[in-house]
């Protein structure tokens, strides 16, 4: 009986509130969750971290004793190229763009992943092929292309991409350079990769690394690996810009020939210790 | 009959209209009064919020803050348990690392203040790798030894009761105890690794629990400690309230927390260190940065000293009263049960 005599006006603020705040109700519901699935750690792309560059310095310098501490330590590896590396990607990405296959690379973005390979395709590929030869170092070497890290400190979202490609694309240095992935060949590939980019990750593990090796691998490193590594780094297309994934059919010589990389000196077997 | 029905059903029909008017009256005057009193910015969003709540009421859509992140009640307790579960195993390293040393003088500061005498059972909660209760195990063995030399100097000679109390298993005095409760299996892990290497076996009960529903009867405990824990409890006033249910009548409570800096410069230091240095040393040591970024924003997210004590009050305890460590970097809070 109070609606009786309830002024008019006053009934129609109240329907006008219940609406507005149903409907306000919903969309704030829908802003949140929205809000939430865009959390406060999404920088310029997934998983990027905003660092101001005292905190780059500091990760760098931590990060370099950490890894120099403990080389397994794979992630302090991947976060020391990543914060000095920024002239490097640089010009890498540069070089790349130069390219018109790089430049392919570049906008179609292609990842190397166990979910984008087809494994029975490339098995069933001739011998000496590239696929097969790749497929190849990964059975006899137990690795698996989906253990690279992710890119988290570098501020260009292009840069963070030609990053990702250099780590994903290291395997397949290994195949292009017929290296195992025992010290020695890591170490040759290290030298092959300074070389090329320019990282200052790679050239400190260029130069570190040998120090963890045996005389007899020193010398071998020395008088024709290491030379060979250098050389073929130096003059060689740049390896970031071949698309690799549409060459799996392309013979491993010819490959190489196109890169201007000479067949390696030596062949090195794969072991289970470095 | 049937006019008995009929009336019936006018009466609920009258019920239910009246009921329906008071509402409709409460929220009309309601809404009227708050359209005079406030801008209508700000009473859309307050009459949004508040029948908000009244729509839904569950947790899932009561928010809170994880770090800065706004999240809802629900998220926020599996998102820090994932956190110390990361964290663990370089816990204590990290401790050191970050505080350069410091926080150990800050548990001591706390074992001093809560001063256990021989005899206490100490809850620690949020004690997952044990600090606390490792240093209470060792403060109770020094005030056993300090009363036996105060015993012997003044000449007396044990009685053969004291002998007695004194072999391990003879009954007599309650040995104190503590007992370490966490809600994290992981940080209790790295905890009991801890009391292996150090051999440590009696006295030490490790629990798994939530601060805010704790497996215990009411009335058990002489001490409640919970250092660096509270911040991350979702709702604080329930783990207070908690605490209060099983703290013994005359019961302390103590709680170590970072808090909010009373000096200016000492202040910008510290902001510029936490949010510089430490999620790189995380990054750098346990391989972490998310985890560490988390730490240092629940700090700023936690209430000041003077809220804290608040909190303590309306939840029960007495005598509540605070100590600055190291210029505001750290409060110890004290309150009682009586």
């Amino acid at each position: 009986m109070w609606l009786r005599y309830c002024p008019r006006f006053m009934i129609i603020r109240r329907q006008h509130i219940e609406l507005s705040t149903s409907a306000q109700f919903v969309q704030q519901l829908n802003t949140s969750r929205r809000d939430r699935s865009h959390s406060y750690y999404d920088g310029v792309y997934h998983g990027h971290i905003q660092t101001t560059p005292f905190q780059k310095a500091l990760l760098a310098v931590g990060s370099g004793v950490a890894a120099l501490q403990d080389p397994y330590r794979h992630d302090m590896v991947a976060v020391l190229g990543e914060t000095t590396g920024h002239l490097a990607l640089v010009s890498l990405r540069d070089r790349m763009r130069n390219d018109p296959e790089g430049l392919t690379i570049l906008t179609e973005r292609p990842r190397i992943r166990l979910s984008t390979l087809d494994l029975k395709n490339m098995a069933s590929l001739p011998d000496g092929s590239f696929g097969r030869e790749y497929l190849r170092f990964l059975e006899d070497n137990s690795v698996t292309p989906d253990s690279r890290t992710q890119v988290r400190f570098v501020d260009d979202e292009e840069l963070a991409y030609v990053m990702l490609r250099y780590r994903e694309v290291h395997d397949l240095m290994h195949t292009l350079l017929g290296m195992p992935t025992n010290m020695l060949g890591e170490v040759v590939v290290k030298w092959f990769e300074a070389a090329q980019t320019g990282l200052p990750m790679c050239a400190l593990g260029a130069v570190l690394g040998p120090l963890r090796l045996n005389a007899r691998r020193l010398q071998s490193l020395f008088t024709s690996l290491g030379p060979w590594a250098l050389r073929n780094g130096r003059r060689g297309r740049c390896v970031l810009s071949i698309f690799y994934e549409r060459r799996w059919d392309q013979n491993l010589e010819d490959l190489r020939q196109e890169l201007h990389i000479e067949p390696p000196p030596a062949t090195l077997h794969p072991s289970r210790k470095t | 009959m049937a006019a008995n029905v009929r009336c019936s059903n006018i009466n609920r029909r009258r019920r239910n209209f009246l009921s329906h008017c008071v509402i409709n009256m409460a929220a009309s005057v309601r809404t009227f009064v708050r359209s005079l009193s406030r801008k209508n910015a700000c009473f859309a969003a307050v009459l949004r919020q508040s029948d908000c709540r009244w729509f839904t009421g569950a947790a899932e859509d009561r928010s809170t803050h994880f770090g800065f992140e706004t999240v809802s009640e629900a998220e926020k307790a599996s998102k820090v348990y994932k956190v110390f579960e990361n964290v663990a195993q370089k816990y204590d390293v990290m401790n050191d690392a970050m505080s350069l040393g410091i926080h150990r003088l800050w548990k001591d500061a706390l074992l001093h203040v809560m001063h256990p005498q021989p005899g206490a059972r100490l809850l620690d909660v949020a004690g997952g790798t044990g600090d606390i209760a490792f240093r209470f195990l060792d403060y109770i063995r020094s005030q056993q030894e300090k009363q036996q030399r105060r015993a012997m100097s003044l000449g007396q000679t044990p009685s053969w009761r004291d002998i007695s109390d004194g072999y391990p298993a003879g009954g007599g005095a309650p040995e104190s105890a503590v007992v370490v409760c966490d809600i994290n299996k992981e940080m209790l892990k790295v905890g009991r690794q801890r009391a292996d290497s150090r051999g440590v076996t009696t006295g030490l009960s490790w629990v798994v629990g939530d601060a805010e529903e704790l497996p215990f009867n009411d009335d058990q405990f002489d001490l409640y400690s919970i250092a660096f824990g509270i911040r991350n409890v979702t709702r604080i006033d329930q783990a207070l309230k908690e605490a209060l249910r099983v703290l013994k009548p005359g019961g302390r409570f103590l709680c170590l927390e970072f808090s909010k800096v009373t000096n200016p410069v000492l202040e910008r230091l510290y902001d510029a260190y936490s949010f510089q240095v430490i999620p790189v040393l995380g990054e750098v040591i346990a391989g972490d940065w998310k985890s560490y970024q988390y730490l240092v924003e629940s700090i700023r997210k936690f209430p000041d000293q003077e809220e804290f004590k608040g909190l303590m009050e309306d939840a029960g305890f007495f005598c509540v009263q605070y100590f600055n460590l190291t210029g505001g970097v750290v409060a110890l809070h004290s309150g009682f049960k009586l």
